[in-house]
């Protein structure tokens, strides 16, 4: 029995949990079913501490075509097309093995896309990192980038945006969260649930390997700290050619109606994807490990259950369509195997050449894992450090220079470029020549435009309206190029939420992501949590990631992000009011602590719709929001991309009784930098809507006046101040 | 006008160079396995990771039997355009002269890059490789240049990979089957930002010998 308990222990199990297991089964669990247990009951497959506060979420809407449960969520594009997305961490594997994690990361969520029957066309990624003077940092860095371009290069699914961020909290656990959009035809889509008592389960893909065994109970159920080594066995090796075979033959199988339901293999492996698909269709399933391809004859039962080899299918298929399944496999070079059957038991048995040597209800397995209330406490006061690297005497001009060299404002070129962003034909909007990216879709007539937000930092200072402003930015963002939000999906990675600290920011964080998606009336249709991200020095920022897609009517009508024209306007238009707190500059100076403005989030809503009218309308040259770095940085950006100067007054924001500091370089949602004929953007001026005229574009400077306080820098100077680090980085 | 590309497992851009195939013609695909080219006029073999390119670039796709049938039709007279991945199968293959080796900052790039063709014009065209840098024995360097089978040269201070003398495609003595490492089927529409890619398909297709 001491045995028993340790081994259960080992396993990420609390004693209460296996005394359940005991209750449930009516008998102590052997060795096969307490490994599944455990997997199923880890926290990163049942959602244990977040679940009940994922509820607060609101996910139903017109456009809705699948919500969450499924692998991935989906909206209604038009034109009998869906686009189906979803964004998912990888963080732990990642902050052990920067390179594969990264890479496996992004081949899951293409798999949880194009098991949908879905052709991913997009990958976007959000990043977190250490500072870069850490050689650590630089490190997984370097390992994350290469990582993702590894994958989604060699798979030919283009990567259009992201975000990277660099902070001190993420130095021992970086965040790697990768998104990924794809295109189906409404009708021909295919859910998870398994259906047809006496269907055939086919395994597709490649061979079951030992790699990976216990990664998301022991590698993403808990905190990282020292011995981290020893666990780079759980990490994932990634194929990304084994992928894109896969991913043409279900494509194939999917459009010849060969499938009864498909899932993809991620977490926990063959135990996950066969439990939840028994779960979703409400029948057993029986799955045989001796016909499981396998890279290494001796493996156990209980590791071909629990193994994450990567680039596995599993598919329910009729008996009589199984011949014609496996012959499509074979076309692609793709190994596959009948391995099991659908049952009426309501059992997951697993045997081997006929022998049963695991049998466990579904439903204790599936849904039975006890779901815990958190017990939230907020902490006294800001629990994170700060790290001075800005003199408070610099000048406005200096100042600029150095948030526009700062990691965070700065260029991610030398990063994006290792990405390949035009494959697929699709991609209107290239990384930052617009606030999102912007894809065709001709099969549709339109276009969609995709975003990913979201700066822990922020929600460091309060995870409410830091979470509510991920969901403004993204949809500012949006608005930006002249799209509406359509849904949304989100990856909350935060610490361990047994703390009451971490299950406080987690509580909040949900909160804020609820109501500003209610207010905004954006369904949220699927998502992804990762918790105990911690390293030795304590938790990370807690980082809500949210990824939005949203519809145009005519990719033509557009919008960049760079000042096109001489002489045009330039307008600041929506909500904006600017503070220091929780800013990049507060950062540089060391002056972090609790509290955040609160946006409003109607006023927030109308300023994005006039906004997209106007683009759609073809009256603006150009439209950015004002984030990192304030509203110099957003004019910097403007300028520096478009090789144009501009000339502008900010007296009028003095005038609201602002300091020079939160005119140039205050943050807050609902800003937006417009440029284009005077005469359009004044008449953008409404009832609820305020636009300022702040001056023009024109010359070779970028000259900010605001009363006393003015700056005039050379666009060469800024220029190469916002590109030194891709200069740095690209060697 | 009938053209064909080739499809192998791995490939990337091959509905993509379809498309732009479309634009001009009649286009079909071709199974790597197939060793009947059918009737096409002109042949692209397009962009990707053929096989998986673990070994080395084109190093595999070069034994398919779709490139056996290249090979004929190359030495029959055929047009055969090979883009990125399709350029390094076709030197694997001995369809080109030279090799593309790794890029000279050991990283993938992906830029839009302006090219220099036979005239002063220059086309924006996007280029995406790990592994573009033209390298041949400065011998034959100089005997390409001296025989006009430099097909496009990167223009000064767009040379993203390190490629020898600004290299960025070449075509054989012949001058029938083309090589570039850029993708011109990603720039045959002006909402994805060029249509310049379209002259590189029309030169081909008026290169029969």
């Amino acid at each position: 029995m001491t045995v028993e308990v340790a081994k259960h222990r080992e396993l990420g199990l609390t004693d209460a949990e296996f005394e359940l297991i005991v209750e449930k089964l009516g008998r102590e669990p052997n060795d096969v079913e307490l490994a599944m247990f455990s997997l199923l009951w880890s926290e990163h497959c049942a959602y244990k501490h977040s679940r009940k506060l994922l509820r607060r979420l609101p996910t139903e809407g017109e456009r809705v075509v699948m919500g969450p449960g499924e692998n991935a969520g989906a909206v209604d594009v038009g034109g009998g097309y869906a686009v189906a997305f979803k964004v998912e961490s990888h963080n732990h594997p990642s902050a052990v093995e920067p390179f594969q994690g990264a890479a496996t990361g992004v081949g899951g969520i293409l798999r949880d896309v194009f098991a949908l029957g879905a052709r991913p066309i997009a990958i976007l990624d959000s990043l977190r990192f250490g500072e870069l003077d850490s050689v650590r940092s630089r490190h997984l860095l370097d390992g994350a980038v290469r990582g993702i371009g590894h994958y989604g290069n060699s798979i030919g699914v283009a990567t259009v945006g992201g975000e990277i961020y660099f902070e001190p909290p993420y130095e021992h656990n970086c965040l790697v969260n990768a998104m990924c959009v794809g295109l189906a035809k409404t009708e021909e889509m295919v859910r998870a649930a398994a259906a047809g008592v006496g269907n055939a389960v086919v395994l597709m893909g490649a061979s079951t390997g030992r790699d990976g065994i216990g990664g998301a109970s022991v590698l993403a159920s808990a905190e990282l700290g020292d011995g981290d080594d020893a666990k780079r066995p759980t990490v994932q090796i990634g194929d990304p050619f084994e992928e894109s075979k896969v991913l043409e033959c279900c494509l194939e199988l999917l459009e010849k109606g060969l499938l009864v339901s498909l899932q993809d293999l991620g977490a926990a492996g063959l135990t996950s994807s066969a439990g939840e698909m028994a779960s979703a269709g409400g029948v057993g399933i029986d799955i045989d490990v001796a016909k499981v391809p396998l890279r290494e004859a001796d493996m156990e039962p209980f590791e071909i259950m629990v193994s994450e080899s990567q680039e596995r299918m599993l598919a329910v298929v009729e008996p009589s369509r199984v011949d014609e399944v496996l012959a499509v496999c074979e076309k692609w070079q793709t190994e596959s195997a009948e391995i099991g059957l659908v049952t009426d038991s309501g059992q997951v048995r697993v045997l081997r050449d006929g022998e049963v040597v695991g049998d466990m209800p579904v439903e204790a397995l599936v849904d039975g894992c006890p779901l815990y209330d958190l017990e939230p406490a907020e902490p006294d006061g800001w629990i994170y450090g700060n790290r001075q690297t800005l003199d408070a005497g610099a000048t406005a001009g200096e100042t600029l220079l150095v948030l526009l060299a700062s990691a965070n404002v700065a260029s991610k070129r030398w990063a994006f470029e290792q990405y390949d962003s035009v494959v697929g034909s699709r991609t209107v909007r290239r990384p930052e020549s617009a606030d999102a990216a912007v894809l065709q879709l001709p099969e549709a007539g339109n276009a969609i435009a995709v975003s990913i937000d979201g700066n822990g930092r922020r929600v460091a200072c309060d995870p409410y309206a830091g979470t509510v402003e991920a969901v403004l930015e993204c949809t500012q963002n949006l608005a930006c190029v002249g799209a509406e939000p359509l849904g949304l999906t989100n990856c909350l990675n935060f610490g361990n939420p047994e703390k009451p600290a971490g299950a406080w920011q987690l509580d909040r964080a949900v909160s804020g992501l609820a109501d500003a998606c209610t207010a905004l009336g954006v369904p949220v249709v699927g998502g992804n949590v990762s918790l105990y991200n911690e390293g030795p020095d304590g938790p990370i920022y807690p980082t809500p990631v949210v990824g939005l897609v949203g519809e145009l009517p005519d990719p033509e009508r557009t919008c960049g992000s760079a000042f096109t024209r001489e002489g045009d306007a330039i307008a600041l238009l929506g909500p904006f009011a600017p503070s220091l707190a929780g800013s990049e500059l507060a950062k540089l100076r060391g002056e972090l602590t609790m509290g955040l403005p609160r946006s409003d989030i109607t006023a927030v809503a109308a300023a994005c719709a006039t906004v997209r009218e106007a683009v759609r309308a073809g009256k603006l040259s150009s439209a950015h929001d004002v984030s990192d770095g304030g509203l110099a940085c957003a004019l910097a950006e403007l300028a520096i991309a478009g090789g144009l100067g501009c000339r502008v007054d900010l007296t009028p924001l003095l005038d609201r009784g602002l300091s020079p500091d939160e005119v140039f370089f205050g943050e807050g949602r609902g800003g937006f930098v417009l440029s284009g004929e005077r005469a359009a953007l004044e008449a953008l001026a409404s009832a609820n809507t305020v636009v300022l005229i702040l001056g023009e574009t024109g010359g070779e400077e970028i000259e900010i006046a605001a009363g006393e306080g003015s700056l005039s820098i050379g666009l060469a100077e800024a220029e190469k101040a916002w590109n030194d680090i891709s200069r740095a980085i690209a060697l | 006008m009938i053209w064909g590309v080739l499809q192998f497992p791995g490939s990337c851009d091959e509905r993509d160079a379809l498309h732009a195939c479309s634009l001009l013609g009649e286009a079909r695909m071709i199974w790597h396995e197939e060793r009947d080219l059918g009737s096409a006029d002109a042949v692209v073999v397009p962009g990707g990771f053929s096989y998986g390119d673990y070994l080395r670039a084109g190093a595999i796709a070069r034994f398919s039997p779709a490139m056996e049938a290249v090979a004929e039709f190359a030495a029959a007279g055929g047009p055969v355009l090979g883009i990125c991945n399709g350029f390094q199968v076709l030197c694997e293959a001995g369809l080109l002269p030279g090799a593309l080796l790794r890029n000279e900052d050991l990283r993938f790039v992906c830029r839009q890059v302006e090219l220099i063709g036979s005239g002063e014009e220059r086309l924006s065209i996007p280029a995406k490789h790990g592994e573009g840098r033209y390298w041949a024995p400065e011998e034959m360097l100089d005997e390409l240049e001296a025989g006009g089978q430099v097909a496009y040269r990167y223009a000064p201070g767009h040379n993203p990979n390190g490629s020898a003398r600004d290299i960025a495609g070449v075509r054989n003595e012949s001058g029938n089957v083309l090589g570039l490492m850029p993708h011109p089927e990603h720039a045959v529409d002006p909402l994805t930002g060029s249509t310049d890619g379209l002259k590189v398909f029309e030169a081909l297709a008026g290169a029969r010998v």
